[in-house]
C-alpha cells in the first residue's frame, strides 16, 4: 500500500520516552506486492549505465562518498541542541510530525530529552534536548550514550534574539566534541530568519561564523566539520537544511545522484529529486545546479498528493462498488485494470506547458521531477524510463539498507 | 435584480461609473465586508480573490474608507465587494453621512468578529449599529457572521469558544430585531424578488472546528448549507449564518464558498449537467471550481462517494489547490492571479483516480474516479466533450454566443 494513504498532516503526539524506541512516527506500512516489470531489461541497462558513470567519473562530478559509519547500526542520530525557545521542538514537530508552523505557538517547553525514531529509507533518530541543560556539566548524562552513535549535532540559534550566549555555549560544545568525538558533523541552524532582510541574514551568519572560527583556531582546531544554515519553519529552508544534513549520512550518495542525472538526460528532465515523503527531505538530486525554487515546487507537489490522498484515498470502497467496476463493460479485476500499482501523478503547468511528475518509489520514497516544455505527450515513454530507474533505486536500497 | 430599483435614492449616491454598470449588469450583488479594524477583512479578501498567501497579509495596511472591487466570478456573476475600513472614524461616517450610500442595495453583509478582541461589548454595540442601518435600507440582505482568527484559540477550546461567541451575537441580533418589531413579513420590497428574499438558514449549520490539525469533523458541506437557503417563511425571525474562520486553514473557504454559492445564478442547470456527466463517466465525485478563487461553485457526488467520511472535502481541495497555485506562481514568476495549470492527473494504484481539467473559461472541473486505466481515459475524453454543455457559465445569461477557441 502506498505511503501517501498512510500519512496524516497532523501531530502524532510524540511521547516523552526515555528509551527512544518506537516513539513518534513509526507507521507500519503494509508491503506492496509488485508484479513483474515489463521494463526490467531497460532497468538493467540504465542501472548498469549509472554504475559506469560512477566508475568513470572519479573526478569532480562525483562527490566524495561518505564513509559508512559502522557504529550507528544503521540508525544515525540527530541531536537538536541550543538555548531555550530557540525553536528546537518546533523544528522537530514541523519537519517530522507535520505540525503546521503557526501551531508551534502552542508547544510547551521541553522538560526531558525527547526521542523520536523515524522509520524511513534509513531509520534515524531525532533527539530534542531541553534548552538550558548543560550536558557537559551534568554528571547524569552519559556522554558515550549520547554521542556514541551520533550522525550529526544540530545547534539551533535564534537569529531574532541576542545570540551571544548561544554562541558561547556552542563553542564550548564544539571544543568538547572535537576532543572526544572529532567525526561528528556540527550543523549550525541560524534559525527564525523569516522576517529578516537578506542583508541582515548574511551579516548575522558572517558574525556567528567568525566568532566560532576564531574560538576554534585559538584552541588549535582549524578544520572542524562545522556547517551553517539559515532556517525558518515558515518556509522550505528548514527542509532544505535537513536535506543537506541527512545527505552527508547516506553511504554511496554519488551512485544515487548518478542514477538521477542519467534519468534527467534520458527523459530530458530539468531537475529530479528523490524525496523521503514523510519528512519531505530530499535525499538525492541530479547533477544540475540545485535551486531552492525547484525544490520548493516539487516538495509542495508532494503535499498536494498527500492531502488529496487523505481526502479520497483513506476510506475503503464498498463491495458493491467493486462488483460494479469489475462488471460490464469492463469485465476485469480491478488489479488488472490498473497499469501501475504505485502512485503516479503529473500536472501540466500553464507556463510553457511544463509538466511536473511524481512517482512513488517504495514505502518511503518518491521521485519528483520537473519536465521540459510541452512534454506531456511523451508521458507514456517517460513513465517507462521512470519505471526502470525506480527499479534501479529499489535495488540500490535493498543493497545499501543495513541489516539489523 | 429588482433590488437596484427598490430604493429610489440608492443609486444616485453611487459614483458615476458605478451607476452605469449597475444599470447594464443588474446581476451585480453588493457585498459589504464589515467589522472592527484589524479583524481580518482585507486579509480574507486578498486570500480568496487575489491569491495572497496567509503570511503575506501581515503586510496589509489598515483600509482607508472603503475599498471597492468588482470581482468577476463567473460569466454571469460579478461581485461588487465593499471592503469597509473598520477604524472608528470610518464606521461613524458609514453610519451617518454615508448611511444611504453604504447600506442601500446590499445583497449580503459579511460581518467579521476578531476572536481575540478584548472589548467584546463594544464590538457588539458597533455590530448592532450596523445591523440597524442595514435593516433600514436593505432589510432583505443576507447576514453572515464570521468569528475570525480561530487559529489563535488552542484547538481543544475552539468549539466551545466559538459556540459561546455565536450565542452572544445571535442573542444581540434577536434582541435588536425584537426591539424594532422586526419581522420578515414587513419587507414588501424583498418579498417580490426571489433572489433578494430573506433567507432562513439553519442555525449553526456551520461547523465550529477550524480543522487545522486535520481532525475536523465538520457539519455540512457547502452544498448542504446552501440547500437550506431556498425556503423563506413569511414570519421568520432575523437570521444570521455564522462561520468559524481562520486564514490559516480551509475554514475560510468553507465560509466563502457557502456565501458565493447562494449568489450563483443557474445553479439548478449546473447541478443537473454535473449529475448527468457524473453518471455517464461512472465518477465518484465531480467538483466545479471557479478558476481564480478556486472556490467550489457546485458539486455532484455518487452514492458511493457519499460514503466518504471527509465531509469538509470541498473546502479542503480549494485550500490545497490554491496553495499549490501560489507555489506555481512563485516557481514560474507568473502573476498570482494568472492561470497556473492546465491539467492534473493522479492515479493512486488500485484505490482511486483523479484529474482536474481546465474546463470552461471560468472554471476547472475535478473528477474523482474508481481505479482503472481505460475508465480514466474515457472519462477524460468525455469531460472534454461535455465542456459545450457548460459554456453558459462563461457568458451573461442572455448572451447566446460563448467565447470561441478557448485553447487550453
Ligand atoms: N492569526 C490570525 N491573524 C489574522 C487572521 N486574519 C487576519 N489576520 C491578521 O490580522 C491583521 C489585520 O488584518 P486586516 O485584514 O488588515 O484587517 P482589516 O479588518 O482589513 O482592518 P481595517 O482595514 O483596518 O478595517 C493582519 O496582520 C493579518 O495578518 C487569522 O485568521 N488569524
Ligand atoms: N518566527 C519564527 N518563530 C519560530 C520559528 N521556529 C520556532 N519559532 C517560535 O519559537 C518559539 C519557541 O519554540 P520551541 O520549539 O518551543 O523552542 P525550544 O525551547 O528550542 O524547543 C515558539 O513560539 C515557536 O513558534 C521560526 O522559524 N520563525
Ligand atoms: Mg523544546
Ligand atoms: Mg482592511
Amino acid at each position: 500500500m502506498s505511503i501517501f494513504s498512510r500519512l496524516r498532516r497532523s501531530l502524532s503526539s510524540p511521547s516523552q520516552a526515555d528509551d527512544g524506541a518506537g516513539a513518534g512516527i513509526s507507521i507500519d506500512y503494509a508491503l506492496n506486492i509488485r508484479g513483474e516489470s515489463p521494463a526490467k531489461l531497460t532497468l538493467q541497462r540504465v542501472f548498469e549505465q549509472s554504475r559506469q558513470v560512477v566508475r568513470n567519473n572519479k573526478d569532480a562530478t562525483t562527490p566524495p562518498e561518505a564513509p559508512a559509519r559502522p557504529t550507528t547500526k544503521g540508525r544515525p542520530r540527530l541531536l537538536l541542541m541550543g538555548q531555550r525557545r530557540s525553536g528546537k521542538s518546533s523544528i522537530s514537530s514541523v519537519v517530522f510530525h507535520k505540525l503546521p508552523p503557526n501551531e508551534t505557538l502552542f508547544l510547551e517547553s521541553t522538560a526531558r530529552i525527547q526521542k523520536d525514531s523515524m522509520a524511513s529509507f534509513m531509520d534515524f533518530q531525532v533527539w530534542d534536548f531541553p534548552g538550558q541543560i548543560d550536558i557537559f556539566e551534568n554528571p547524569n548524562y552519559d556522554m558515550d550514550a549520547i554521542f556514541g552513535e551520533i550522525g550529526a549535532l544540530i545547534w539551533v540559534i535564534d537569529a531574532q534574539d541576542d545570540y551571544l550566549e548561544a554562541v558561547t555555549r556552542l563553542n564550548t560544545t564544539i571544543l568538547h566534541l572535537q576532543r572526544s568525538y572529532p567525526n561528528i558533523n556540527i550543523e549550525v541552524f541560524i534559525h527564525k530568519v523569516d522576517g529578516l532582510s537578506d542583508d541582515y541574514k548574511l551579516d548575522i551568519q558572517r558574525d556567528i561564523t567568525i566568532r566560532i572560527q576564531d574560538e576554534l583556531s585559538d584552541h588549535g582546531f582549524e578544520n572542524a566539520p562545522v556547517t551553517f544554515h539559515l532556517t525558518s519553519i515558515y518556509n522550505h529552508s528548514i527542509f532544505e537544511a535537513f536535506s543537506k544534513v541527512i545527505q552527508k549520512l547516506i553511504p554511496q550518495l554519488g551512485t544515487l545522484e548518478a542514477m538521477l542525472t542519467n534519468l534527467c538526460r534520458t527523459c530530458r528532465f530539468e531537475k529530479a529529486y528523490l524525496f523521503d515523503v514523510l519528512s519531505k527531505i530530499y535525499i538525492a538530486t541530479d547533477s544540475a545546479a540545485a535551486d531552492m525554487a525547484s525544490y520548493e515546487i516539487c516538495s509542495d507537489y508532494i503535499d498536494v498528493i498527500i492531502d488529496i490522498t487523505e481526502v479520497y484515498g483513506s476510506w475503503p470502497r464498498s463491495d458493491a462498488q467493486r462488483r460494479r467496476i469489475e462488471g460490464e463493460p469492463w469485465n476485469a479485476k480491478v488489479d488488472d485494470q490498473v497499469a501501475c500499482p504505485w502512485a503516479e501523478s503529473c500536472m501540466v503547468l500553464h507556463d510553457a506547458g511544463r509538466p511536473i511528475m511524481l512517482r512513488e518509489v517504495d514505502r518511503y520514497l518518491a521521485l519528483v521531477a520537473i519536465m521540459k516544455e510541452d512534454s506531456y505527450d511523451r508521458m507514456p515513454l517517460v513513465n517507462m524510463n521512470v519505471e526502470a530507474v525506480v527499479q534501479g533505486l529499489t535495488e540500490f536500497f535493498d543493497i545499501t539498507k543495513p541489516r539489523k | 435584480m429588482a433590488d437596484a430599483g427598490s430604493y429610489g435614492d440608492g443609486t444616485s449616491n453611487l459614483p458615476l461609473a458605478e451607476t452605469k454598470n449597475e444599470v447594464k449588469k443588474p446581476k451585480k450583488k453588493k457585498v459589504l465586508l464589515m467589522g472592527k479594524s484589524g479583524s481580518g477583512k482585507s486579509s480574507m479578501r486578498s486570500i480568496i480573490f487575489s491569491n495572497y498567501i496567509a503570511r503575506d497579509t501581515r503586510r496589509l495596511g489598515a483600509t482607508i474608507d472603503i475599498d471597492l472591487s468588482h470581482v468577476k466570478f463567473l460569466g454571469n456573476l460579478t461581485l461588487n465587494l465593499w471592503d469597509c475600513g473598520g477604524q472608528e472614524a470610518f464606521m461613524e461616517n458609514y453610519l451617518s453621512q454615508q448611511r444611504v450610500h453604504v447600506f442601500s442595495n446590499v445583497g449580503v453583509l459579511i460581518y467579521v468578529f476578531d476572536i481575540e478582541s478584548r472589548d467584546v461589548d463594544r464590538d457588539l454595540a458597533t455590530y448592532v449599529s450596523i445591523l440597524s442601518a442595514l435593516l433600514q435600507y436593505s432589510p432583505q440582505a443576507r447576514i453572515y457572521i464570521l468569528i475570525h482568527k480561530m487559529d489563535l484559540v488552542a484547538p481543544s477550546l475552539r468549539e466551545a469558544v466559538y459556540d459561546e461567541r455565536v450565542r452572544i451575537v445571535r442573542q444581540k441580533t434577536v434582541e435588536y430585531a425584537n426591539s424594532i418589531g422586526y419581522s420578515a413579513a414587513d419587507q414588501g420590497a424583498g418579498a417580490a424578488d426571489p433572489s433578494g428574499s430573506v433567507v432562513l438558514l439553519e442555525p449553526l449549520s456551520a461547523s465550529a472546528t477550524t480543522g487545522g490539525s486535520g481532525s475536523s469533523g465538520s457539519g455540512s458541506g457547502v452544498g448542504a448549507a446552501a440547500a437550506a437557503t431556498s425556503a423563506s417563511t413569511p414570519s421568520s425571525p432575523l437570521e444570521i449564518t455564522p462561520f468559524a474562520t481562520s486564514i490559516w486553514d480551509q475554514s475560510l473557504y468553507k465560509a466563502w464558498a457557502s456565501i458565493i454559492h447562494d449568489l450563483v445564478p443557474n445553479l439548478a442547470a449546473i447541478e443537473r449537467n454535473l449529475a448527468n456527466l457524473g453518471v455517464a463517466i461512472e465518477a465518484e465525485e465531480l467538483l466545479l471550481f471557479e478558476r481564480t478563487s478556486f472556490l467550489a461553485v457546485s458539486s455532484w457526488t455518487s452514492e458511493e462517494g457519499q460514503r466518504n467520511p471527509t465531509e469538509d472535502r470541498l473546502e479542503r481541495i480549494s485550500n490545497i489547490m490554491k496553495h499549490f497555485k501560489q507555489s506555481i506562481s512563485r516557481f514560474t514568476g507568473t502573476p498570482r492571479n494568472a492561470e497556473q495549470f492546465v491539467r492534473m492527473e493522479h492515479k493512486a494504484g488500485s484505490r482511486f483516480n483523479l484529474f482536474i481539467l481546465k474546463f470552461t473559461t471560468n472554471t476547472y472541473l475535478m473528477v474523482v474516479l474508481p481505479p482503472g486505466e481505460a475508465r480514466f481515459n474515457a472519462a477524460m475524453l468525455n469531460c472534454q466533450i461535455a465542456i459545450e454543455h457548460f459554456k453558459f457559465l462563461d457568458g451573461p445569461v442572455t448572451t447566446a454566443a460563448p467565447a470561441h477557441g478557448v485553447g487550453g
